[in-house]
């Protein structure tokens, strides 16, 4: 067994936005006590449903938004108390894949400006030669010819796109990527070219990624380790290949059963779960998932599960799994 | 039953010869979901919007073929005709309910309003019948929630609320253009249970358009899978998918993720879908398939068949029994 160095790790991760509607305003717990760690040379996979908080934990890693409580260490040290100075360091270190690329590239910037974007405003490149070199080697490590350093996002395919925007977090080589859902906007075959790359990626150059998605698939293809979430709670984390063949959270089994299958031998028919993710303006009492489970009790309606561990460090947040 | 004969639906003007669906034939019968599945381009969109006569015009038009409903050419009919016919007619559902309902009339309303038109009855009856619409689509308090407001309801609901507007028409066809996509997983699996057990109720026809293969092969009694404009493949759901004939649904089956098969490496499909007016001569996966030869580069494709509802265009099928 080796030893798992950790690169980051969340520790009581909080983040609650105010809401108004009709005149009363309302608190939305969007990230609600939240703690992991990320290895490196891991891919972390954080999946869930729509408003479940995924997307929320990446921005506040890199202070897109600020968390209300918490702390996320990064080589021990705290992101969320960084002065000006030192964060700038420390966005060299940790880089953002958008979901649409489009909308995440200047259309007015060449693609060879745009990955190099991040290096020039830290004064990474020597001279112009190294950074013309720079830029047309990562561009080849994503798969795409050097020339598209001259071109302009509108003249690439969506595909393309996106490798432009992987090859941006490349520059300089980061320690840790945040994939917000890379590959959602994606036409299956696209998706599994750009899957193949960022698989490709991890293993050449030692990678570690938070790859958030809502795509159970695409997670599990993709993930060493599988962190399931739920209304902005955290309530099972595993190793990918343990989590899809024993899910032990009634949400995860709910979630897996849910995904469809091209060998469909259940064929759908009536019987479904037919809950949904309660409002988010509602006060919830106890576990956040106990009016659709199937195995809650009065336990459950009163006192929220905390995460605890079970065998073979997989973690689970259910009183009764 | 709806027939769709040799449909070409052609994009600029006349002389432009920029067809962008060419030569596309199916049909659905009363109680049968048939799966339309191809990429974005592919133009299975553009094959519904046809059906249902909502091209928008003049960019794009039918150049020829026909769209027949009980052996009745509809191909020149307004949508709303479509709609409205003796032994039902064709309805349809979008990807995106929020931007199909009226964000500012309670849901009750918008549901009358469908009643009204259709059976021409008003006031109590019809409140009634929206009443009914909401409990045949599953949404619990039907009463109570006549009088929410879209923005009011999850997107799985709003959903539901489409299709009971689908439903006042007592359609014979359903139309349903990626209709779960926007939705998170738990909830798809429920709207597409409810599509299945209406289509079994009301003996209905379900034109069930997706880019998911998954999807179909959990829904679909039968699938026609496209590529640049044309019908690729189509065949029974068990069948095509087990013995899939046309290089490009192996390749798009390689391509799909799946929970159960953890890590893996996809046998991606090389290259990119042509775009619509850059069509190569031949067959259109030509240029990204492993097996073409210089054949496949020129003139019209043959049909193969394996077994009787089960062909593809194709000169070098997956599979030798086609042959």
């Amino acid at each position: 067994m080796t030893k798992h160095e950790t690169i980051l790790e969340l520790h009581n991760l909080r983040k609650t936005f105010t809401a108004r509607r009709a005149g009363k305003s309302y608190e939305i717990k969007a990230v609600n006590d939240v703690s992991f760690d990320v290895r490196r040379g891991e891919v972390l996979g954080i999946v869930g449903e729509t408003g479940c908080g995924k997307t929320t934990i990446g921005r506040t890693i890199i202070r897109l938004t600020g968390a209300d409580s918490g702390e996320a260490l990064l080589n021990g040290s705290d992101i969320f108390t960084e002065n000006r100075r030192r964060m700038r360091d420390m966005r060299l270190k940790v880089r953002m894949v958008f979901q649409d690329p489009y909308a995440s590239l200047n259309p007015r910037r060449s693609i060879g400006d745009s990955v190099a974007e991040t290096g020039d405003i830290h004064g990474v490149f020597k001279n112009r030669q190294e950074r013309a070199d720079l830029v047309a080697q990562t561009l080849t490590q994503v798969g795409l010819n050097p020339s598209f350093a001259e071109r302009f996002p509108h003249q690439l395919s969506g595909g393309q796109r996106q490798r432009v925007g992987i090859a941006r977090a490349l520059l300089p080589t980061p320690e840790l990527i945040i994939a917000d859902e890379p590959v959602s906007a994606l036409d299956v075959s696209v998706q599994a070219q750009v899957l193949n790359l960022l698989t490709d990626l991890k293993e050449e150059m030692g990678l570690t990624m938070l790859f958030i998605s809502h795509d159970l698939g695409v997670v599990a293809q993709i993930s060493d380790r599988v962190a399931v979430m739920y209304m902005g709670n955290l309530v099972e984390m595993a190793d990918g290949d343990g989590l899809f063949a024993d899910p032990r959270h009634p949400y995860t089994q709910l979630l897996i059963a849910s995904v469809p299958r091209l060998d469909a031998t259940k064929r759908i028919s009536g019987g479904i779960e037919k809950g949904e993710p309660p409002s988010r303006f509602t006060q919830l009492q106890g576990c956040p998932f106990h009016d659709r489970c199937p195995i809650a009790t009065d336990l459950c309606r009163v006192e929220r599960p905390l995460l605890r561990e079970l065998e073979g460090g997989r973690k689970v947040a259910c009183h009764n799994a | 039953m709806l027939t769709v004969k040799n449909l070409v639906v052609a994009a600029g003007h006349p002389s432009t010869k920029l067809d962008i669906v060419s030569d596309v034939s199916f049909e659905i019968n009363r109680g049968e979901v048939l799966g339309l599945v191809g990429e974005s381009g592919s133009g299975k969109s553009i094959t519904s919007l046809a059906v249902m006569g909502l091209l928008p015009h003049p960019q794009l038009w039918v150049r020829s073929g026909a769209i027949e409903l009980d052996g009745a050419d509809i191909t020149e009919e307004p949508p709303h005709l479509r709609v409205e016919r003796g032994h039902g007619g064709v309805s349809m559902i979008f990807q995106e309910p929020m931007t199909s309902l009226n964000p500012v009339l309670r849901i009750g309303e918008q549901i009358e309003e469908a009643v009204r038109v259709h059976d021409g009855s008003t006031g109590e009856i019809a409140r009634k019948r929206a009443r009914e619409l909401l409990e045949m689509v599953r949404i619990p308090d039907a009463q109570l929630q006549l009088n929410a407001y879209p923005h009011e309801l999850s997107g799985g609901m709003r959903q539901r609320v489409m299709i009971a507007i689908a439903l006042a028409c007592r359609p014979q066809i359903l139309i349903a253009d990626e209709p779960t996509t926007a939705l998170d997983v738990t909830v798809q699996m429920q709207v597409l249970s409810l599509i299945r057990e209406l289509c079994d109720a009301f003996d209905m026809g379900v034109l069930f358009i997706t880019h998911d293969l998954g999807v179909v092969s959990e829904l679909a009694d039968r699938v026609t899978v496209m590529y640049g404009g044309r019908i690729a493949e189509t065949g029974p759901v068990g069948e095509l998918f087990h013995n899939p004939l046309h290089p490009y649904t192996g390749g798009l089956m390689g391509c799909v993720p799946d929970p159960a098969a953890g890590h893996r490496r996809f046998r991606t499909i090389p290259g990119q879908a042509p775009k619509p007016g850059e069509v190569p001569q031949g067959c259109k996966f030509a240029p990204r398939c492993d097996h073409a030869q210089p054949v496949c580069r020129a003139g019209a494709v043959p049909a193969v068949a394996a077994g009787a509802n089960h062909a593809a265009h194709c000169h070098f099928p997956l599979s030798q029994e086609a042959l």
